[in-house]
């Protein structure tokens, strides 16, 4: 009865609340977490609208690049695997599409490291925290897991009940058909990892008649626990407390920055609104708590911007919704800077201003770095001459007086024939020149391949450099010249 | 214990109810993700005991159930990789000295193992780079007290000098002043016409004495002109190369009390196809004839 009489006061003329408020608790709003506290669940409920279409295309997007990579076939001739992107750890090369990448390059992983982590502090500053909220493997997955609980238990007000409810046949058949469709994916998750090793046809067969490498079982078996784990079990903690990115992400973001922002200017004071109420003297914000609800992280986004916030949008989707019922403009969550709430609030006019200082450095790095790198991509050789001059002895001298020096020389071809080169120095006149270890007519280097061999070179004792010369040891290829050279030195006794 | 834990007004945390002298102790539990990681660990620890090797006892210790030992794994390995070069192996122990040099897989693999065989054995001697130092030859040069062809470096390296195998190296260079077959002065004059053998002499009267001396007791070894004698093991006294110093002093030192420089045998200490890889090596170094 009194609960009646309560709505009849809130309610005067009978009219139908048009949004239900959503009876949901904000788990990680940083005054009720405690470290110390068991995790309290998140049932978070399906958004619709613009942005939750957007997530289901990158997520669509990212896991068909992550799946189908592996089987993109690129032809390289008959020396060189047909594989588009492949880590060949036992052969130590690295193939994407037309590069190919050997040991000594590596440092090109490292230009794409600081190029992917300078994009990020770019996107970071312009638009907030766009990898963690789109992009992120532990996003996509969740989101994927969370999709599939949907599918399975149904959405938020269904799984609570649900988990609430006393174990029965039908509540062990769903919890079953859940796990299971969860580990098939974590399943299909290591198997689409260990593919990017290998060639994935022959690996897939392999892998079907357990004739596979056990390596392969063991990091399947492993990407399977990961997936299974922080995607389907740990989820938001996963961001909350093991992930640095949040925390160094802060230092990208200002008052310029596009974030989640719940627009606390239009919102506030927030009350419960019936059909028929008057706008005048409140805030836009009814306290339906949909964005609560649909919060795959267990915050409230009208707190501020937090570091729980992943800036998934969903909050904007059903905001949105909720605004479209009650007949409001929509955007009272939406992205915005912090600047315009208090531009709006001193009565100037919004802006928007992706370019600043900081971001021109971000793209000017960017610029720099990605010039840098496609320079050295595109002018590097398919010969690679390497010489190492004895140390031990520094010199020899032979009976008749005259300096030897030794050398190791290597010779590393990374073309995908055979290739046949001479070997010569120059700012030396030597009296002999001895190969050990190689052909003296014509240097043969099988494809994609490295030789190695020692190099005398003599010089008589009346034409020795009286300490050091600086000499230039050059690979010649039939008519094509030199292909490569290095430098060295001759050392004679000093005198 | 029904009773709410009381709060801490300042800091809002709750406290354990323990007091001293006024002084209340928060409730600060560990995180439970921390907590869990140590019973992890602890539960990891015991099962570690009883699988692998753990506790020290009075004359051995606890082995565990696998069974493990790191030095059963070392020579599994080295099992294993000699296995992987067994191929290899073999057919240098099928080959002559010459078709290994002519090879090329055959010649880099010999050179490798040869290389790790002479640091272990013989570059206390001769040197990490083989190129010796006073009393014990450059192996990189071309002068060979022996010989420096494939079979007379495989028999140097077999048999040693002076190492007391019958097929031992051996020679005799008398100790000129020691064995009372010269005096001071005329070991003088023999020096000096050895250091004109090589364009070094000064006086052209003392060395046409010495030559004379020369031609009397060293010419039957180290040849008309001291052009040396691989088969008796009689250096070249012509050339640049001194094995005990080229100096006067030096010269005068090796007459007056002889050089008998010594090396071990390695046949028997050696397997017969590191010997080989070690005959290839030291040919490889550059003096090889």
């Amino acid at each position: 009865m009194a609960e009646a009489a309560l709505k009849a006061q809130r309610n005067p003329a009978g009219m139908p609340e048009p949004v239900a408020r959503a009876e949901v608790d904000a788990v990680n709003r940083r005054e009720q977490r405690s470290l110390y506290e068991k995790r309290r669940k998140i049932y978070p409920r399906l958004a619709r609208g613009a942005f939750r279409r957007l997530k289901w295309l990158v997520m669509a997007l990212t896991l068909a690049v992550y799946y189908l990579s592996p089987w993109l076939r690129w032809e390289r001739g008959p020396n060189a695997p047909d594989q588009a992107i492949l880590i060949d750890f036992p052969g130590r090369r690295f193939y994407f599409f037309f590069i190919e990448i050997w040991p000594q390059e590596v440092y090109y992983l490292t230009g794409l490291l600081i190029l992917a982590a300078i994009g990020l502090f770019l996107v970071t500053s312009v638009a907030g925290r766009v990898w963690c909220g789109y992009t992120c493997p532990q996003t996509v997955w969740t989101d994927l897991f969370i999709a599939i609980e949907r599918l399975i238990e149904g959405d938020r007000s269904a799984r609570i009940r649900l988990d609430r409810a006393p174990w029965s046949a039908a509540k062990l058949l769903r919890k079953a058909c859940k796990h299971l469709l969860w580990l098939a994916v974590a399943v299909a998750t290591g198997g689409a990892w260990v593919f990017y090793f290998a060639d994935a046809p022959t690996l897939a067969v392999d892998l079907i008649h357990f004739q596979a490498p056990a390596v392969s079982y063991l990091f399947i078996g492993i990407m399977t626990f990961t997936t299974y784990t922080l995607g389907g079990i740990a989820r938001e903690q996963v961001c909350i407390y093991m992930c640095p990115w949040p925390r160094i992400q802060a230092a990208m973001l200002d008052e310029d920055t596009l974030t989640v922002t719940y627009r606390r200017d239009r919102g506030e004071p927030r009350g419960p609104y019936r059909r028929g109420d008057s706008w005048h003297g409140r805030g836009n914000c009814i306290d339906c708590n949909q964005c609560v609800a649909v919060c795959p992280m267990g915050i409230d986004i009208r707190d501020g911007l937090q570091l729980e916030c992943i800036s998934c949008a969903l909050c904007i989707d059903a905001c949105d919704g909720v605004m479209d019922r009650i007949g409001l403009p929509r955007g009272l969550i939406a992205y915005d800077t912090d600047d315009n709430i208090e531009r709006r609030q001193r009565g100037q006019a919004p802006r928007f201003r992706p370019i600043r200082p900081r971001t021109l450095a971000y793209a000017g790095i960017i610029a720099v770095v990605g010039i840098v790198m496609l320079a050295a991509l595109l002018t590097r050789d398919s010969v690679d001459l390497n010489v190492l001059r004895d140390r031990n002895p520094l010199f020899t001298r032979l009976a008749d007086g005259s300096i030897r020096n030794g050398y190791t020389v290597k010779i590393l071809n990374k073309r995908h024939d055979e290739s046949v080169f001479d070997l010569g120095v120059e700012g030396l006149q030597p009296s002999d020149i001895k190969l050990i270890g190689a052909e003296p007519d014509g240097i043969r280097v099988a494809p994609d391949s490295l030789k190695s061999f020692r190099v005398l070179l003599t010089v008589p004792a009346a034409s020795a450099p009286a300490e050091n010369a600086p000499i230039r040891f050059v690979l010649r290829e039939g008519a094509s010249g030199i292909v490569a050279g290095h430098a060295s030195q001759f050392l004679g006794p000093k005198s | 214990m029904s009773e709410t834990p009381e709060r801490d007004a300042h800091s809002g945390v709750e406290t354990t109810g323990h007091e001293w002298d006024g002084i209340k102790e928060l409730n600060m539990p560990l995180p439970r993700w921390w907590l869990w990681t140590l019973y992890a660990t602890v539960i990891w620890a015991v099962g570690y005991w009883i699988v692998m090797p753990a506790w020290p006892l009075v004359s051995s210790y606890t082995q565990g159930l696998l069974g493990h030992s790191e030095r059963a794994r070392v020579a599994e390995e080295i099992s294993q990789a000699r296995a992987a070069q067994a191929g290899l192996r073999e057919r240098i122990a099928g080959s002559d000295l010459a078709a290994v040099r002519a090879d090329q897989d055959l010649l880099a693999f010999a050179i490798a193992g040869g290389r790790s065989a002479f640091a272990v054995n013989c570059s206390q001697c001769h040197g990490r780079g083989a190129a010796g130092s006073p009393g014990y030859p450059n192996l990189n040069d071309d002068e060979w007290l022996w010989g420096g062809s494939l079979e007379e470096i495989d028999a140097t390296i077999r048999y040693g000098v002076r190492a007391g195998h019958e097929q031992s190296r051996a020679n005799d260079m008398p100790a000129f002043l020691s064995d009372g077959l010269l005096s001071r002065p005329q070991i003088a004059d023999l020096a000096e016409h050895v250091l004109s053998l090589s364009g070094r002499g000064e006086e052209p009267a003392r060395a046409a004495r010495g030559a004379a001396l020369f031609a009397e007791q060293c010419v039957a070894c180290h040849k008309e002109g001291g052009t040396g004698d691989p088969e008796l093991g009689a250096p070249s006294l012509a050339d640049q190369i001194w094995l005990y110093g080229g100096e006067r002093a030096d010269v005068e030192r090796s007459i007056a009390f002889g050089r008998m420089g010594v090396m071990p045998a390695w046949e028997g200490r050696l397997d017969p196809v590191t010997l080989k890889q070690l005959t290839v090596y030291v040919h490889s170094l550059g003096g090889g004839e």
